[in-house]
């Protein structure tokens, strides 16, 4: 059995650790957090050791990996330690707050061979996969324009400080919902070279923004959009989305279906002329335990499986989701100087 | 149980194909009057069931109810709680802390109140009694016969192996609101097992089923395996694979394991209710 702990227990750590407990390959442990309240909920319940200390806890008990999934700030120091300890690290988004650090923990990692992968989700999804495949194979040639997207209810009125209202901290719907469009554009499409027109625009929150818009150029000259709004309560919940035009038609893609124009028809995919739809049913990744969507566990299973056959993350390793971080970069500098120019 | 349940996802904008009709959807039930057309509809084929999430606009519906109790006096609603994203979205927001602060009724820093006295004590289950009495308040005079857990809920609790929380839960059920409880779950063979090691025999479950193991984890051999083996009272949700399967076909699935009792099935247009209601139960 691989041993593993979970580091912060919000949303997503708790999310985690059941998705953890639950794999047939993992023994969980141990879990951490700063939450009196929710350690003593592990305490009565559960059979799992609690820690406050993170340190203290990699010191006590022995492990094969940690998942940390603490509030941005916490990465750096959290991930290095564990590094450090020769723990397999898995990551929560976005990675890492400044470039520099995420750079020494990419280098740490890799060259001490720990497995280390960053929770973009969305890469385990089958439509997202399928869109991947579709434009490494050409259906829709040469690729002329983009509009990556995602939209949902998060902040919805006027509302008081957390860290999330703090940009420093990585508060914002930059770091939470924008990042994962731009880790898709950047994985599926193309990695950004430039941000352009970036606008940052708080809408309820106090000091973050709640929508992002731009334009990113990419490093083949293919530019397109950015539009990403954690403020539209038209949307149940976080709706991604991915439109790619070509020279021979155009994909629109979601998390659960993927639309697909072509002006030719691609034979060797078996795709008429014409719209054809297709459905995640087609796509779903199998999983042993489903907890809010297969991507979650798929992605846990990914990490474990790379754990189990020594080798390093093909899919979200550290690299992948520091250059999502290098992009955010870029769209902070551009907002800037739109500011100081306008 | 009737072996017709009629669920509620088509009003709520919930698609598990197509987030586009999704929101279609929204566009055409802005209105409750346009939910309680559908819902008449439904009653008038002999429908006596709704299986809805605890969302807010359910309440709207249960006031119509209540103000109509000789048209509505047979009907059965099975409450499913929590609404998901409505803590999700303050969690991402608020924190756990902050969650707890907004949805547990009463000043929790108060220790004269109910909540207050819960939370500094550190009592879980208290917590847990404080939340459902919450979320049942819009059933107030509604027939609930039977009361689920939503399967974000019940699968968390499954995959931290908190399994006492279900003995809790079911025991809180009974003792208060003189119902059944039953469970949704994306992962039905491991949740009976659960229940079965905490000491809760034949329990209502409320899992996928279809053709294809479309959203049944861990294969469709071990759901079928327990469909013909195991003693629970399955309820089958899903059975169209989010569209992926025809009726006919889907349900015609069904009829091949006796032991299920109920369907669960969403439609807006009273064609598809009435093939849907007819299907069910010349296989069930």
């Amino acid at each position: 059995m691989i041993k593993g702990a979970i580091i912060g227990l919000g949303k997503m750590g708790i999310s985690h650790a059941a998705i953890v407990g639950a794999h047939p390959d993992v023994e969980m442990v141990a879990v951490c957090d700063t939450s009196s309240l929710v350690l003593d909920a592990f305490k009565k319940f559960s059979k799992v050791n609690t820690y406050s200390d993170y340190k203290e806890m990699i010191e006590k008990v022995s492990l094969d990996f940690v998942l940390i999934a603490t509030p941005t700030r916490f990465h750096y120091s959290m991930v290095k330690y564990a590094i450090e300890k020769g723990l397999h690290v898995y990551c929560e988004k976005p990675f890492s707050l400044t470039t520099l650090e995420g750079e020494e923990l990419c280098r740490l990692a890799n060259s001490k061979e720990l497995v280390n992968q960053v929770g973009y989700h969305n890469h385990f999804i089958g439509t997202f996969r399928e869109l991947k495949r579709l434009i490494n194979a050409s259906v829709l040639g040469e690729v002329i324009h983009f509009v990556g997207e995602a939209y949902g209810p998060v902040v919805t009125k006027d509302k008081g400080n957390t860290w999330r209202s703090k940009p420093e901290e990585g508060g914002g719907c930059l770091y939470d919902y924008s990042s994962h469009v731009l880790n898709l554009i950047q994985e599926i499409i193309g990695r950004p070279v430039k941000a352009s027109g970036s606008q940052l625009k708080s809408i309820y929150s106090k000091g973050v923004e709640d929508a992002v818009y731009g334009t990113l150029t990419l490093a083949n000259g293919v530019s397109g959009l950015l539009s990403v709004n954690w403020s539209d309560e038209t949307y149940r919940k976080m709706s991604t989305s991915i439109t790619v035009i070509g020279k021979n038609g155009k994909i629109i893609c979601d998390a659960t279906e993927i639309k697909i124009f072509l002006k030719e028809p691609v034979k060797k995919e078996g795709l008429d002329k014409g719209w054809t739809t297709k459905y995640i049913t087609d796509f779903a990744i199998p999983v042993d335990f489903y907890l809010r969507g297969e991507e979650y566990s798929a992605q846990i299973d990914h990490f474990i499986g790379c754990i189990k056959n020594k080798k390093m993350a093909v899919i979200n390793s550290f690299e992948q989701g520091l250059y999502t971080d290098k992009v955010i970069e870029m769209i902070i500098a551009d907002a800037k100087k739109q500011l100081i120019n306008g | 149980m009737d072996k017709v349940l009629f669920g509620d996802n088509q009003f709520f904008a919930v698609n598990h194909a197509s987030d586009e009709k999704a929101r279609a959807q929204s566009i055409r039930f802005k209105e409750d009057a346009a939910i309680i057309k559908v819902l008449d509809q439904a009653i008038d084929m002999g429908i006596n069931t709704l299986m809805c999430t605890t969302h807010d606009r359910i309440a709207n519906i249960c006031d119509h109810l209540r103000a109509n109790p000789t048209r509505y006096k047979n009907f059965n609603i099975y409450p499913c709680m929590p609404y998901a994203h409505k803590y999700a979205n303050a969690v991402t927001e608020l924190g756990i802390m902050g969650t707890i602060k907004q949805y547990v009724p009463g000043n929790i820093f108060s220790t004269f109140a109910k909540g207050g006295f819960a939370f500094l004590n550190k009592d879980f289950i208290g917590l847990m009694e404080l939340l459902i009495d919450a979320e049942m308040k819009m059933f107030k005079g509604i027939n609930t016969p039977v009361v689920f857990i939503q399967n974000v809920l019940t699968d968390m609790i499954l995959g931290l192996k908190m399994y006492d929380v279900f003995k809790e839960y079911d025991a809180y059920i009974r003792k208060k609101f003189n119902s059944e409880p039953g469970y949704i779950t994306m992962n039905m063979p491991r949740l009976l097992d659960a229940l079965n090691s905490v000491g809760i025999e034949n329990p209502i479950i409320c899992s996928s089923i279809n053709k294809i193991g479309f959203r049944m984890s861990g294969g469709i051999e071990i759901y079928e395996k327990y469909l013909r083996e195991k003693q629970f009272r399955p309820i089958a949700m899903q059975v169209l694979a989010a569209g992926a399967l025809r009726p006919k076909e889907a349900i015609g699935y069904l009829g091949k394991f006796p032991k299920i009792e109920s369907v669960l099935f969403g439609a807006s247009s009273k064609e598809h209710i009435q093939e849907s209601k007819e299907l069910i139960e010349a296989n069930l």
